[in-house]
């Protein structure tokens, strides 16, 4: 991998692209977890770190790694401001994910109300990373409020399933200037190597970690994956017919001038 | 099993004891169980009506091995997969439905386990609920809490490392006022991230009061979604009015909880048609305020003072653990609370199945944490007990042992916003 190639989020340079999860599993995994991940930022539920007793997680998190506290739990725009700003008291820096759902069964991400959380806390000097269903006004908008990303799900939070919204992630690719982060869904390092053949500059993932049968040697896994995928973008996919045959000769050869 | 939970007081006066045998034998001096008393809020809403057709029709013998295997089978449980689940025809699967029931707790708690406490501020009831040992009519120590004590009792259990509760008093608005336990719920909010109520079921306006106050969620049983059953069961008092007790749920979430338990009393009548209403409670609420948390409890009849005759036998903790597995296949995404009536050795197996959230350091009695938890005599009276429990582990020890059983407990995952 080149060495300039990084991972710029609020002006913050990363060399690894993948954000690990710090949720579903054990505390004393993280530090293994991030080790082999190769992680540079990891993410935490600021729900989980407002602890005052036994085990807190931020005494979990290895020294050097970019803590990125989530705002799950929120309802709505006002109640994720409310807990990032916590999450700034607690020590946990100026980034922050805005995760906010209103459906408790499917936990899909509210695009109008993470909109409407990600301008107050971009004004407020936030590093904003948005969770976002892969709609491309929403995405415009959060570029507009001054997200510092956006993160688009692959498939529903947890489920493992993958690439399913696809054709939508490179839209945003294709269509948005600031780095395009998948979160949630993806199930499998095969998966997470395909986005970022595709262009996506960091991945996210947690369950799949979580619900491995080894949850350091996943972390491994994905880190490899992320790192081919990166590769692979870089030295430019080579063409894959999707119709017929090419011809030998030009098609276009029988024209004179 | 009719009838059998009565027992006489040798306290109370004839007077007294005539209205209850009156009410126990005669249910022509009984108030109408449908209808709403002085001062119940009415909502308009149509989840009764949609839960309880869809119970009226059920007919758990019905469903066939090829309907379970088929429930098995499908990436997502229909209504009809989860009827089948619940059916006796899905006994001989139960191992399999708690593998399933395993990988969809997984996926949406992972190896988590929630720990919480109840604390009793109050036994004072006003109903004749023949099963319950806080019944107006059994001859117990009734007690409630000073605001000192609470706060005493509160220090306790936060000591321990408790950061949620759950407080609970006897259903008696005249001794337990909603201020008294507002002012419950404000001191609760000094030592815990999470607070729990379950109290008797009151208006929205009185839900949006203590919600303020610092409670966030709310725990209502129906005991028995059966109403003719309910009918025979709730003799006397507020809770006798089952409708209302029904909508408890949807009046505290319109009142601004972020949550709401629901439950049967697993054994007061059929537990498969009880399981299916209290499933479906859940289910049909969610579609209707969707940012809900939501949980279901379990529980199952157990002994109660001066009256040791109580033990249904219907409920087993193979029935019990093929609802709790139905429960999980059906409503992956709820949470789950094993309580402590519950045995040790039943608590640690369903962890690792479909439960997602058990009670610690448990006390039933009024105004006992402070000397069961420092273990020192205590000097002051102290009020009987509702149930007998069954796993009495304390914090520390239920920490070690769902460690130890590859779990993660967690003591807050929450924030008051």
């Amino acid at each position: 991998m080149k060495n300039d190639d990084k991972l710029v989020l609020g002006g913050k340079e990363f060399s690894s692209r993948f954000i690990l999860g710090s949720g579903k599993y054990s505390l004393s995994l993280i530090e293994a977890a991030v080790r082999d991940a190769g992680a540079e930022i990891i993410t935490l539920a600021v729900r989980r770190a407002n602890t005052k007793e036994h085990e807190n997680i931020l005494d979990y998190i290895p020294e050097g790694v970019t803590l990125l506290p989530n705002t799950s739990g929120a309802r709505n725009a006002d109640e994720a401001v409310r807990i990032a700003r916590l999450a700034r008291e607690l020590g946990c820096g100026n980034f922050v994910k805005v995760e906010i759902m209103r459906d408790s069964k499917y936990l899909l991400p509210d695009n109008n109300e993470t909109i409407k959380a990600t301008e107050i806390l971009a004004k407020d000097g936030f590093v904003v990373l948005p969770y976002m269903y892969p709609d491309l006004y929403a995405a415009r908008d959060l570029v507009n409020a001054g997200a510092s990303a956006v993160m688009p799900l692959a498939s529903p939070i947890g489920s493992n399933k993958g690439l399913a919204t696809k054709e939508f992630i490179q839209i945003l690719i294709d269509e948005i200037e600031l780095p395009v982060i998948v979160d949630a869904g993806i199930g499998r390092p095969s998966q997470a190597c395909e986005a970022m053949e595709m262009g996506v500059a960091a991945i996210m993932a947690n369950t799949a970690l979580a619900t491995a049968g080894n949850l350091p040697l996943m972390a491994s896994a994905f880190k490899s994956a992320i790192e081919a995928g990166r590769m692979a973008y870089l030295a430019k996919l080579g063409r894959v017919l999707t119709r017929g045959a090419s011809a030998s000769d030009p098609l276009t050869g029988f024209l004179r001038n | 099993m009719e009838n059998s939970f009565f027992v006489d007081s040798g306290k109370l006066s004839p007077a007294a004891l005539e209205r209850k045998h009156r009410l126990e034998n005669d249910p022509s001096c009984r108030t109408n169980h449908m209808e709403y008393m002085e001062g119940m809020e009415m909502i308009e809403s149509d989840v009764c009506e949609k839960v309880m057709s869809q119970v009226k029709e059920y007919d758990s013998t019905k469903y066939t091995v090829r309907d379970v295997i088929a429930a098995l089978e499908h990436e997502t449980c229909t209504l009809e997969d989860f009827k089948a689940l619940l059916s006796p025809a899905a006994e001989p699967y139960l191992e399999r439905m708690a593998q399933r029931a395993r990988i969809e707790t997984g996926k949406h708690f992972g190896n988590t386990v929630y720990l919480f406490t109840p604390l009793y501020i109050a036994n004072y009831c006003e109903n004749y609920c023949v099963y319950c040992g806080f019944n107006c009519y059994n001859d117990i120590r009734r007690m409630k809490l000073s605001m000192e004590q609470i706060d005493r009792e509160m220090k306790s259990i936060a000591d321990s490392g408790m950061e949620e509760i759950l407080i609970l008093t006897g259903e008696s608005r005249a001794k337990s006022s909603i201020e008294y336990i507002g002012e419950a719920c404000q001191l609760a909010r000094k030592y815990f991230r999470m607070v729990g109520l379950e109290i008797y079921p009151v208006n929205t306006d009185e839900y949006r009061y203590l919600h303020e106050c610092g409670a966030d969620y709310v725990t209502v049983f129906q005991e028995t979604y059966d109403a003719d059953k309910y009918e025979t069961l709730h003799l006397l008092g507020h809770k006798r009015v089952w409708p209302y007790r029904f909508d408890a749920q949807e009046r505290a979430l319109r009142g601004g909880m972020r949550g709401v338990a629901f439950s049967a009393l697993l054994g007061l009548s059929d537990f498969r048609k009880d399981a299916l209403a209290s499933a479906l409670h859940v289910y049909y609420l969610q579609r209707k305020y969707p940012h809900a948390e939501m949980s279901l409890s379990c529980p199952r009849l157990r002994p109660i003072i001066n009256n040791d005759k109580i033990n249904p036998l219907d409920v087993h903790e193979t029935q019990l653990c093929q609802v709790l597995c139905a429960y999980r296949i059906f409503l992956p995404f709820v949470g789950i609370t094993v309580s402590s009536r519950e045995s040790e050795s039943f608590r640690n197996g369903i962890v690792k199945i479909a439960a997602t959230k058990i009670s610690a350091g448990v006390s039933t009695g009024i105004g006992d944490h402070e000397s069961k938890y420092s273990g020192k005599e205590s000097d002051s009276a102290e009020g009987d007990e509702q149930f007998e429990i069954d796993d009495a582990r304390s914090l520390d020890k239920m920490y070690q042992d769902m460690s130890r059983e590859g779990l993660q407990p967690v003591l807050n995952d929450y924030l008051y916003v």
